[in-house]
């Protein structure tokens, strides 16, 4: 359990490096919470308290805010996080047979996460990266284009535990 | 087929070309180092008013006279905003810029500010761009050390701050004062205006917002002079552009030519044509946003002012392309699921009527469509448009009534047969 002096204590020297470039306290809010999340993977009810509590806002303000963002998430995501996107050139050139073989293979639907806490499954609108349609971003990177033989690959060497 | 003048795109192919001793190698930093100990501020802006370069993330504004509008007696400090947000579906133009070429990027931006004197630059980069953001970091970091960015630049007394504000996954921060609300911490809610930001933007203080590409071609003009820029384009529109293409071609990717080059030729002669031979049937020209072109209507000048007599619009120039294999109506849901899914919900004609439009588009694909539902959803659409703070409404509107417009008896025949056989059927 994070308490909420911990996140700004153990990040002191990154949150102060943070502030000292905005004008306003306000204004380093998304940066805060992204170090947030890169530290602890979600943004906890803690968390959202004590980033309020550092930059002086009223807890709402940083609420809204991690409800408006799609990339802020509350829960943790499994340790492969699978996001693929689902706009027009991805769709055009076949992503709905992807969101369903992944599905299939990782047993998890869309918006679940696998209960030993290894996959998650998302849907994305447009990564920009139309020309590697079809395409996902696993963790931080970018794959496609994406086939079924591409994915057994990715899922075997994730399953053998090595570099993607 | 057109003559490629490489110029935004010359160093894509170099290796490491991220790295600012290959960047300085190929004479990279010399125009920034012209400007601040050459010319005057007014003459800078004069230059890129003379070049014809326009606003390349999609208004198309030109970007002399946006910098022209700073107040020059302001007693607030300016601020130059760069919008690397990126997320109109089909473009992927600025990815490039940032990952292959970031120190053009950064001498167009030390160029800008000094131009509008300002000491302090944001540059706001969608928050899925995790590599992007991780090589343009690196390339900043270089150029601090360089000594390009930081106190006294080129020897000079001018300084000058960039810092990098890294999104969290929203479409209407590419919207440059929704973006100004996200880069001040909070939601990104477009603002009206007037008053624009060039009076009010950035904590309230004059803000010049460029987009990337607009920026990495500042250091051309000045090293080879408006006049050379300006004629690479055609009337009215200075350059080359990078067109992302998309979609059912041979050759998905990034081409650049310039402003003007037929759609036709784009398709056909630089992406290779379309998949497996198959036959045309739509191209969006300019990004999700932009109306559809059926197959007939792409021997169309890829500029501004053409597309916009055409009833649509360059955009961001992310081209996509479809074939005789697709259902324009899972296409439309595609296009309506993005825009409810994306609206930020400050404007009611745009919060319920992209949900209402998302709902009625959803049933035609079902195969419950009604017969009201075509005129529903123009009536829909067009009391969207003009109705909202910012152009998502009518960015979400444009697809809905294009595509019922160009391909209504398709619609027709969805609704009355609940079913894509016409597809089906040109495949036979």
């Amino acid at each position: 359990m994070i308490k909420n002096s911990d996140f700004t204590y153990q990040y002191k020297l990154e949150l102060e490096q943070i502030m000292s470039q905005y004008e306003t306290k306000r204004a380093a809010l998304l940066p805060v919470l992204n170090l947030a999340q890169e530290k602890y993977g979600s943004l906890s009810p803690e968390i959202e308290k004590a980033a309020a509590e550092y930059l002086d806002l009223p807890l709402m303000q940083v609420r809204e805010v991690v409800s408006f963002y799609t990339l802020y998430h509350t829960k943790l995501k499994g340790k492969y996080h699978f996001q693929v996107c689902r706009n027009m050139s991805c769709h055009l050139l076949g992503c709905e047979e992807i969101i369903e073989y992944l599905k299939t293979r990782l047993s998890i639907d869309v918006g679940e996460d696998s209960e030993d806490g290894r996959f998650s499954l998302s849907t994305v609108e447009c990564l920009g990266a139309c020309e590697i349609a079809p395409m996902m971003q696993l963790n931080d990177r970018y794959i496609g284009p994406l086939t079924k033989e591409s994915m057994d690959e990715i899922l075997s060497k994730i399953l053998s535990e090595q570099k993607i | 087929m057109s003559a490629c003048p490489k110029i935004l795109s010359q160093h894509f192919d170099v290796p490491n070309a991220h790295k600012i001793e290959v960047y300085c190698s190929r004479g990279g930093y010399t125009s920034a180092r012209k400007v601040l100990t050459e010319m005057g501020a007014e003459q800078v802006i004069e230059e890129v008013k003379k070049s014809n370069l326009r606003g390349l993330g999609g208004a198309g504004f030109p970007t002399g006279m946006k910098w022209g509008f700073i107040p020059r007696q302001s007693k607030k400090p300016c601020y130059v905003v760069i919008n690397a947000d990126e997320g109109e579906p089909g473009t992927f133009k600025d990815r490039y810029i940032l990952c292959l070429d970031p120190h053009a990027l950064i001498e167009g931006v030390i160029i800008a500010c000094f131009a509008v004197k300002s000491h302090k630059a944001f540059i706001y980069i969608r928050g899925e761009y995790v590599e992007p953001v991780r090589i343009f970091r690196g390339a900043v970091e270089e150029a601090y050390e360089k000594g390009f960015l930081g106190k006294g630049i080129f020897g000079t007394d001018y300084s000058l701050d960039l810092i990098i504000h890294v999104g969290a996954g929203a479409y209407i921060c590419g919207e440059e004062t929704a973006l100004l609300d996200s880069l001040e911490g909070k939601k990104g809610f477009p603002r009206l205006k007037p008053p624009f930001p060039a009076v009010k933007g950035l904590f309230n203080s004059p803000t010049v917002i460029n987009n990337v590409e607009t920026l990495a071609c500042v250091p051309h003009i000045i090293n080879k002079g408006a006049e050379w820029f300006s004629k690479l384009g055609c009337e009215k529109n200075g350059g080359t552009r990078l067109y992302s293409v998309s979609g059912h071609v041979k050759k998905p990717g990034l081409y650049e030519l310039p402003l003007g080059t037929s759609l036709k030729e784009i398709i056909y002669e630089h992406a290779g044509g379309i998949r497996q031979d198959l036959i045309l049937k739509a191209v969006i020209p300019g990004g999700i946003s932009s109306s559809i072109l059926k197959a007939n209507e792409i021997d169309i000048r890829m500029d501004f002012n053409s597309l916009a007599a055409a009833g649509t619009m360059l955009g961001s120039a992310g081209i996509m392309v479809m074939d005789e294999t697709t259902c324009m109506v899972k296409a439309l849901l595609v296009a309506t699921r993005f825009f409810a899914h994306e609206s930020c919900g400050q404007c009611s004609p745009c919060r319920e009527g992209t949900g209402w439009i998302l709902k009625i588009v959803e049933r035609i694909w079902e195969g419950k469509g009604r017969p009201q539902d075509l005129d529903n959803l123009i009536d829909i659409s067009q009391n969207i448009e003009g109705n909202t703070i910012c152009a998502f409404g009518d960015a979400a509107a444009s697809p809905v009534i294009s595509y019922i417009k160009k391909f209504r008896g398709e619609f027709e025949h969805h609704i009355k047969t609940g079913s894509c056989d016409l597809v089906e059927a040109a495949l036979k």
